[in-house]
């Protein structure tokens, strides 16, 4: 019980959490990808409907579903929410910072719901571009920061969870 | 952020219906034992307990008086009884006091592994001071297992601190074997028990339990917040681990709070009044609250034992496929007020120590759900909780990728 933190949500993270947008599975996306693992917590599911317009390619629909918190709902509410109608590359910019800033701020032990949808998103567009065989330039062929602390953010939980269960 | 917390309260809003069943944590605390209190703000009793003048000897007759409705109802001596501010307190003087006051009998401290945090963090700060400090493993229902805890206690054993009562899963602990066996091992160990979530609903006596400890907290039976008690049988050596002047509690100094004691004073007469009736009514409701959960949501578990060995009013329940604290948020909304051991609630993202030490595996614990009622709890009430959270979880699990086949 001493670990228990007051987290005071904003009205936005509530909002979202009572009413989220863009819920649930999508049939037939042109990507999809996860972010967290079941065995440790959170998980994230993410869906893009991708159509190209005047030869750029469009985030026509968003949808996701969670595993988490009240805050990661929210969260994954707001991204697909500022992604939809996007190019591809401008919701490859969107930072977990804009999310969490879009919902009035999260408590600092609530940030990873916010990489981790972040994460999620960078990932289905990698996974969207490895499906079609090739690479944008504008697409760094490398892991960028946010796909980094979305990874770490896993690796953490997994090292936390792995550590207690040979505890355990 | 006082601010912002108000904005949330106003988003919030509040149910048509409201049902608190958080009570493990804290809860509301019945008229009576206000009204007790409330004198000793202003109008007796409102000075300090340890000087010469007669609002302070009023306020040291309510020290008294509460150390001895206390002492009644544990079978102690009301000389024993010392008064902490929350049984966080208590649990730390019990485990740092007799470290320290016993270094030169031996350094291993043993803990079962599904104790407060109150009593393994202190006990695990020693480490540094030289101590070895031994989780003892629980079965799957929470039991430290007899054989399992003798194999643990040697000469070096100073201390062994086994709860009576789980705080999260309801395992009454069989304290006495656990005492009986940890003394033929070593007969000078010092036994202390947590017994927080017991008192009031579990019999509590020193010396049939064969114990050398127990710690109380008031607001863990409907008293107000800000008591706790370390019971310490005479003999026992505890070194006081707060420094200071000026109080009627030589093991832990600082002024009493004096109105909140009258308050548990008046709320241990209550919960003792109809002691087996109160406890009966509340194991009937209880149980009809899980058994009608239960056949309501599919793919959940029961975590901790049924029948006798579960104390009355606990219930937790962990929601396969949703995240507690969502849960926690979604039942709140609807007026049901409980908690979660899920990690998202945890400031190190962590999931119950209790849970996982029972076996839970994480995604078990990540959907765990604590209840636990009260006296004052209706039929209606568990009626109303019993109809809120089959739909709260429904409702997750259309969220959740897990759990769809
Ligand atoms: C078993 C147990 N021990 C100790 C405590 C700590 O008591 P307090 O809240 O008074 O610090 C609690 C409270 O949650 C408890 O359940
Ligand atoms: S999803 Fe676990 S803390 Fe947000």
């Amino acid at each position: 019980m001493s670990t228990r933190v007051p987290l005071p949500y904003t009205p936005k993270v509530l909002e979202l959490f009572r009413n989220p947008k863009n819920l649930g599975k999508m049939e037939n996306p042109d990507t999809v990808a996860q972010a967290g693992s079941p065995a440790c917590g959170d998980v994230i599911s993410l869906y893009l409907r991708i159509v190209e317009r005047d030869g750029v390619e469009v985030i026509e629909d968003a949808k996701f579903e969670s595993y988490g918190c009240a805050a990661n709902i929210a969260a994954a509410s707001m991204l697909t929410e500022m992604i939809k109608g996007k190019t591809v590359r401008q919701a490859w910019e969107v930072g977990w910072q804009e999310v969490a800033e879009a919902l009035g701020g999260l408590p600092p032990v609530k940030r990873h719901c916010s990489i981790l949808a972040v994460g999620a998103l960078r990932r289905a567009i990698r996974a969207y571009y490895g499906k079609k065989g090739r690479r944008p330039d504008w697409l760094p062929e490398g892991l960028t920061m946010a796909e980094k602390q979305a990874l770490e953010e896993e690796e953490f939980i997994e090292r936390m969870y792995g550590g207690r269960l040979e505890r355990g | 952020m006082t601010s912002d917390v108000r904005r949330l309260l106003e988003a919030h809003g509040r149910a048509e219906r409201e049902v608190y069943m958080d009570n493990e944590n804290s809860g509301r605390v019945p008229p009576e034992v206000v009204e007790a209190m409330l004198p000793y703000f202003n109008q007796v009793g409102y000075g300090h307990p340890s000087i010469t003048n007669r609002p302070g000897w009023e306020a040291f007759e309510v020290v008294q008086e509460t150390a001895e409705v206390v002492a009644r109802t544990i079978g102690a001596d009301p000389e024993d009884i010392h008064f902490t501010h929350s049984g966080t307190e208590a649990n730390n003087l019990a485990i740092l006091g007799v470290a320290r006051a016993n270094r030169s009998r031996g350094r291993k401290i043993v803990v079962s592994a599904v104790e407060h945090l109150s009593v393994i963090l202190p006990a695990e700060s020693l480490e540094d001071a030289g101590f070895k400090v031994v989780r003892a493993p629980v079965d799957e229902e929470g039991f430290v297992d007899q054989d399992v805890l003798a194999e643990l206690v040697d000469r070096e054993t100073v201390l062994v601190s086994v709860q009576t009562v789980n705080h999260e899963i309801g395992t009454i602990q069989r304290v006495r074997g656990l005492s009986e066996v940890v003394r033929d091992k070593n007969a000078d160990v010092i036994f202390h028990t947590d017994a927080c979530d017991a008192y009031g609903r579990v019999r509590i006596d020193a010396d049939a339990m064969g114990v050398d400890m127990i710690t109380l907290s008031s607001h863990k039976i409907l008293g107000p917040k800000g008591v706790g008690v370390l019971y310490v049988a005479d003999g026992v050596k505890v070194e006081p681990v707060l420094r200071g002047a000026l109080s009627s509690q030589p093991l832990w100094p600082g002024v009493e709070n004096v109105p909140a004691m009258a308050g548990f004073k008046r709320a241990i007469e209550l919960a003792f009044e109809d002691f087996d009736g109160a406890n009966e009514r509340v194991r009937a409701l209880r149980d009809r609250l899980m058994d009608s959960v239960l056949a309501r949501v599919p793919e959940t578990l029961l975590n901790g034992p049924r029948g006798e060995e579960r104390v009355s009013d606990n219930l937790n329940l962990s929601f396969l496929h949703v995240e507690g604290e969502a849960l926690t948020v979604e039942l709140s909304i609807r007026g049901v007020y409980v908690s979660s051991g899920s990690a998202c609630t945890s400031r190190i993202l962590e999931p119950s120590h209790v849970l996982l030490a029972i076996g839970r595996r994480y995604e078990e614990a990540h959907g765990s759900i604590l209840f636990r009622l009260t006296r004052y709890h209706t039929r209606d009430d568990v009626d109303y909780v019993a109809r809120q959270v089959p739909e709260a979880v429904e409702r997750l699990r259309r969220i959740s990728p897990l759990g769809k086949g």
